[in-house]
């Protein structure tokens, strides 16, 4: 069963690795067929790019600023999630109070608040408050739907023998809701990303990836531009992929016994 | 230890009754076996007495303080632990070498660190009676407990839980009066009748 399994993954990432290769050969055609650097860069001027950034300290820096601002909004908005939707399971006023908030921050476009934000507060810290407003929705409503799906034979199971509410919390809900917590993470974290790196684009805080990447812009730099996208879609990856494990072993010590 | 006492208990589901003025009285540290064809109210009375349904009417006493532990129709196991950790959820003083040992009662030795949601559907049941077995509690409520078990395995584990249920009230659900007699039940209740003849005391 492993090694069917194992084969299969195994064939998956063959087909993914293809796929990028063609797509990669496409990229370089068109860029030759164009010929001009500024409109669509060569990939290996991309790779050349991203080498010579790789050497400045500048660089590493950039890439820190963003992470732990956009990183901070994350957790932010998925600490304030998870507790404002163990707020509204267990009182109904409080959902009815928090529907239309959670509403308007799904259906007010990012550079809406990209610009009250840009209005009201400065633009240092602009990308945490906007993945703050990106993530929370998301993990409300995951964590919400997570809570409310709760297997109610189990929780009278808890109720009969009188668990106490934190252990219910550790060895029932935890178990319940962790699909729904994690696969909001998922969409969570592409978001924030996309949401920060824009709010950084448009507030340009000194030394982060948005301020590189209006640079570019600016300065018609495209090799630079694809670099640090390539970097972003980089970063965006191993902190999901980071988070996700770091998540799992979690839960395996609260679930501990 | 006062008695469970149940008075003129009423129960219906949309407008359907399950309970018609049902009444009992099931004496304190004792078996008491209900028994009774499908459909007849019995899980329905059991979920009442635990509290997970509010009566339509009548009156239930001496219940009140008392700790309670439970076999359900399903095993109600958390399929995310193992084995000897679903003991332990309900019993925080219990060490995992005295569920460990209790689990060597009833056949379960070499599974307990096993996820539950790797065992066989007899291998939970039993998990699951033994949680209830295990778990400090005053009042037991068994419905159906031994179901899914072969025939030599059902007499293991109704022996251990003959002897651990000694001195607790004990209501038994069950289809087999063969299985109430093995229980040592004091009374046998026909809830058949009782629910269908209104005012009958049992």
């Amino acid at each position: 069963m492993r090694s069917i399994t194992a084969a299969k993954r195994k064939r998956r990432r063959h087909i993914r690795l293809w796929a990028v290769l063609v797509w990669l050969c496409v990229w370089q055609i068109a860029s030759l067929c164009i010929g001009k650097e500024f409109l669509l860069v060569a990939p290996w001027r991309v790779v050349v790019r991203l080498w010579e950034l790789g050497g400045t300290g500048d660089f590493w820096i950039s890439i820190a600023w963003s992470l732990l601002r956009i990183g901070g909004g994350f957790l932010l908005g998925a600490a304030a999630g998870i507790f404002l939707a163990a707020l509204s399971a267990r009182f109904r006023r409080v959902e009815e109070l928090l529907a239309p908030a959670m509403l308007a921050i799904k259906t007010i476009p990012v550079a809406s608040f990209i610009i009250l934000a840009l209005i009201w507060f400065s633009s240092r810290n602009l990308s945490v408050l906007i993945s703050f407003l990106m993530v929370l929705p998301v993990i409300y409503t995951n964590v919400l739907g997570g809570i409310r799906a709760a297997d109610p034979q189990l929780l009278e199971m808890a109720r009969v023998f009188r668990i106490p509410p934190l252990r219910r919390f550790r060895y029932i809900y935890t178990a319940q809701v962790l699909p729904f917590f994690r696969s909001g993470c998922t969409i969570a974290l592409g978001l924030c990303w996309k949401s920060g790196i824009a709010a950084e684009v448009i507030g340009m805080p000194d030394g982060s990836i948005g301020e590189k990447l209006q640079q570019a812009k600016i300065y018609l730099a495209t090799p630079d531009l694809f670099a640090w996208t390539a970097v972003i879609v980089c970063v965006s990856l191993a902190f999901e992929k980071g988070f996700l494990v770091l998540l799992g072993r979690l839960i395996q010590r609260v679930e501990r016994m | 230890m006062e008695p469970i006492r149940v008075e003129h208990l009423c129960k219906s589901f949309d407008g359907k009754p399950v309970l018609r003025d049902f009444s009992a009285v099931f004496p304190a540290g004792k078996v008491s076996a209900l028994m009774a064809p499908s459909g007849f109210g019995k899980t329905t009375l059991l979920r009442i007495l635990m509290g997970l349904e509010l009566p339509d009417s009548g009156k239930i006493t001496g219940l009140f303080g008392k700790k309670q532990s439970a076999v359900f129709q399903e095993d109600r196991l958390c399929r995310n632990l193992d084995a000897a950790a679903n003991i332990r959820l309900v019993c925080p003083g219990l060490r995992r070498e005295e569920a460990l040992r209790a689990m060597e009662s009833v056949g379960l030795a070499g599974c307990a660190g096993q996820p539950v949601r790797e065992l066989s559907g007899g291998m939970c049941r039993r998990v699951a009676i033994l949680r209830a077995l295990l778990a400090e509690s005053d009042v037991l409520f068994l419905d159906e407990p031994f179901k899914g078990l072969d025939a030599e395995t059902k007499q293991t584990v109704m022996q251990d839980t003959k002897t651990r249920c000694a001195g607790k009230t004990v209501l038994l659900v069950t289809h087999s009066r063969e299985e109430a007699q093995a229980m040592g039940a004091v009374q046998v209740l026909a809830m058949a009748k009782l629910a269908a003849a209104p005012g009958r005391q049992a």
